[in-house]
């Protein structure tokens, strides 16, 4: 079966922490994190409520790999009603934190209520207490995690928390884990600091022993490590270079947005690559890439440990930011980057720092300070919103100083933590904000990669890459090549990519093994872990139903078919130049389609009959 | 023929595969608090170290052991705790300089790694060969190898 069959239900209102069976109809159902989250936030929460108030719930959940031998299997899920879109909201995040919490034998833990007073969670297998982190209120993650290690005496303690970002009610903190893992999206870190729940610190000893067939698990697992070692992408391509191998590629084939997605393609795009992370810096002879590293059972290790050069501006007289930490990934570096227009490795890789330090999405962080830049040109804002910020496309000067305001949570800084959508709409030019239901986008343009752009106007949490990864497809030819700028198939393509990632994430796996595996690798290891039937046909339905099941709640929250879009700009303006040149998104053809693929209404409806057919 | 864990710090990426593949052997269970191999993080330097027991000739821990619990196994050369003889004094965690025999709360004995009879399996479970399994006599030869290539004159400067 290999869930622990055991949830934590945590009231912060009341102080209590109560263990109770795990429902095994909705995990037969939903099959663990993302999807069982979803089904419990369903269940138990009024989409309509304030995401920033007491009747909103915060679920941290594993999935039934999680812990396991299988590679991959770190993740975990914070999921709630997100405060930065109104809609569903579920963050993924590798490092050890999942697995140590499945080792303490839970398979998730449900936060309801308030906390009156900063709190934090401790969990040593069986004995839970809440206990005050009112010494840690208005400390980093980083300090925050260091302060625990030190209190318990515990080097394998493993934790997650919050920092000041998402105490200061930045629209879009997240919950930082292992000091450089992010569940980073849709402000699920918020939500933590509205509980005044300040972290969960977890040592388990238990381990997983209730593999439901060990021999055909083992088989499956290691042929599904053989499958990602032999495949170019998972064995080659991401332990050397990480997801930033994309940068050069993405730029290349002319869908890399830059300056608020007002331009496609970034001179700049090559000095914040993979290859530049790997060339020795003049000052001291060292990289910034320091080494790869992987999360939790991973064989694939794309993680990036960075240094800044030390002479750098940003952390010149700052001994603290010179050692090695988490680097830059592709989504990061293009919004911290090419959005901004900044190319300067140094300042980006100090930024990233500071996201993963204070606890913030850096793609929702980047795309909003380069609205703020786009508000900065035209000449809405000025020096005097800035404090005096000279807030120019491309300053790394600026973007440092802006950025340390905002991790201060002073002055503009406070704006920026607004999200790029409440930003542009206080200063009464909403049109300037790159978002979907709120949420900024990825560093794929939906005008050069059609496929993407209708992922990113139909996901369940706003714009996102990882609720449907067409570029998989569309640019790099897995599982077939579909050609980047066609709409047709495009429907098709989206939902199969969509429910396929539902699972994945279900499953407690990451998404990145699906460069090499299908569903035919991934259900075997699902089937030999679980109770049930885990054919591949269960599993492709188990996630449409995942889907499905997500937009109801969004339904329910006040969402209609006119949320499925996006700005006028990737409507609208063609790009201006480069192999894309010419292109606006197509998604009034594709939108209608794609509901037809999902058995859903003209207007984005789910009829009985499909929530029949999926049992909802 | 003798053969050794021969493990490669800069090969490892911290995956902890070789910690569960131990405490699966030796537990049944995929427990990392239970691995007699420790992979350790250094986070500000950005490096990973898998450690564990190297199997001395001459062992701290079996000397010091009171009621002789640890022997060798002939086949393989590990030390090995016999769970029926150890009475959890922890002598043996204070006579080893490398801190690789550690005492089990669960069990009440101390535990080592044992080289899985001579299949080790956090070797077999490492997907970066940072942990490999080689002849005895060839421990440290991959470094001595790096180090060789470095000292031939470069092609450059040959040409």
């Amino acid at each position: 079966m290999s869930w622990t069959r055991k949830i934590l239900r945590v009231d912060l209102s009341k102080g209590t922490c109560t263990p109770e069976p795990l429902n095994m109809e909705w995990a037969n159902h939903y099959l663990g994190s993302r999807g069982l989250a979803a089904k419990y936030l369903t269940e138990e929460v009024d989409p309509k409520c304030d995401a920033l108030g007491p009747d909103n719930n915060m679920i941290m959940a594993t999935g039934p790999l999680t812990g396991t031998m299988a590679s991959t299997s770190g993740r975990y899920t914070v999921s709630c009603k997100g405060p930065l879109t109104g809609a569903i909201a579920c963050s993924n995040s590798g490092g050890f934190f999942g697995a140590e919490l499945k080792f303490a034998g839970w398979d998730m833990i449900i936060f309801v209520g308030k906390s009156e007073k900063p709190v934090y969670l401790l969990i040593e297998n069986d004995k839970v207490a809440l206990r005050s982190a009112e010494h840690m209120w208005g400390k980093t993650a980083w300090e925050t995690d260091d302060i625990l290690h030190q209190t318990h005496q515990d080097p394998q303690m493993r934790i997650a928390c919050i920092g000041r970002a998402a105490e200061n009610g930045c629209l879009y903190a997240g919950v930082i884990n292992d000091k450089h893992r992010a569940a980073g999206r849709s402000g699920v870190g918020t939500v933590m600091a509205s509980k005044n729940l300040k972290a969960v610190a977890i040592r388990g000893t238990q381990g997983i022993g209730n593999i439901e067939d060990v021999g055909a698990f083992v088989s499956s697992t290691n042929d599904g490590k053989a499958v990602l070692a032999e495949n170019a992408v998972t064995g080659q391509g991401l332990p050397a270079y990480g997801t930033q191998v994309l940068m050069n590629v993405i730029n290349g084939v002319g869908a890399l947005p830059a300056h608020n997605m007002r331009d496609v393609g970034f001179e700049g795009a090559e000095n914040i690559s993979a290859e530049a992370m790997a060339e020795p810096r003049k000052s001291d002879g060292k990289p910034n890439l320091t080494t790869n590293a992987a999360c939790f059972g991973c064989t694939i290790a794309c993680g990036r440990i960075s240094t800044v050069d030390p002479t750098h501006f940003s952390v010149k007289d700052k001994p603290q930011y010179q050692g090695a930490s988490g680097g830059l990934e592709y989504e990061a570096a293009w919004s911290l980057g090419a959005d901004t227009g900044v190319d300067d490795l140094d300042a980006l890789t100090y930024v990233n720092f500071l996201c993963n330090e204070d606890g913030f999405d850096p793609i929702s962080y980047g795309s909003t300070v380069a609205a703020a830049m786009e508000l900065f040109e035209s000449g809405v804002i000025t020096t005097q919103e800035t404090g005096g910020i000279d807030l120019k496309f491309g300053s790394a000067e600026a973007f440092v100083a802006v950025t340390e305001q905002f991790v201060a949570g002073e002055g503009f800084g406070k704006d920026l933590g607004l999200g790029s959508k409440r930003l542009c709409e206080k200063y009464e030019r909403p049109e300037l904000s790159m978002t979907v239901k709120g949420q900024e986008f990825p560093a794929y343009d939906p005008r050069g990669i059609q496929g993407i752009g209708l992922n990113y106007a139909t996901s369940n949490r706003g714009a996102c890459h990882l609720r449907g990864y067409t570029v998989a497809s569309e640019i790099l030819g897995i599982p077939v090549k579909t050609e980047q700028t066609d709409s047709d198939g495009k429907a098709e393509l989206v939902k199969a990519f969509q429910d396929a990632t539902a699972l994945v994430d279900s499953a407690g796996l990451c998404i990145f093994t699906t460069f090499a595996w299908g569903m035919d690798n991934i259900a075997p290891q699902i089937d030999a872990a679980c109770e049930g039937d885990w054919s591949v046909e269960n599993c492709l339905e188990t996630g449409e139903r995942i889907w499905n099941m997500e937009r109801l709640f969004n339904e329910a929250a006040g969402f209609t078919a006119d949320d499925d879009t996006l700005p006028k700009r990737l409507l609208e303006e063609a790009i201006k130049s480069g192999p894309t040149e010419g292109q606006v998104s197509k998604l009034g053809e594709m939108l209608p389609q794609y509901y037809e693929a999902r058995g859903w209404t003209a207007d984005g409806k789910i009829p009985d009959a499909t929530r029949q057919r999926l049992s909802l | 023929m003798q053969k050794s864990l021969n493990i490669d710090p800069g090969k490892c990426t911290g995956c902890l595969q070789c910690e569960m593949a131990c405490s699966y052997e030796h537990t049944g269970t995929f427990n990392p608090s239970r691995s007699y191999i420790k992979v350790f993080n250094f986070h500000h330097e950005g490096r990973f170290a898998p450690y564990t027991c190297t199997q001395c000739d001459e062992a701290w821990c079996m000397r010091a052991c009171p009621v002789d619990a640890i022997s060798v196994d002939m086949a393989t050369g590990a030390k090995v705790v016999s769970d029926d003889k150890c009475v959890g004094c922890k002598v043996c965690t204070i006579a080893c300089p490398f801190g690789t025999i550690n005492y089990a709360q669960v069990t009440g004995k101390v535990v080592k790694c044992d080289l899985c009879g001579g299949e080790p399996q956090c070797a077999a479970a490492c997907p970066t060969s940072a942990i490999t399994y080689v002849d005895a006599d060839w421990t440290g030869y991959d470094r001595m190898l790096a180090s060789a290539a470095k000292s031939l004159p470069s092609a450059e400067a040959t040409a």
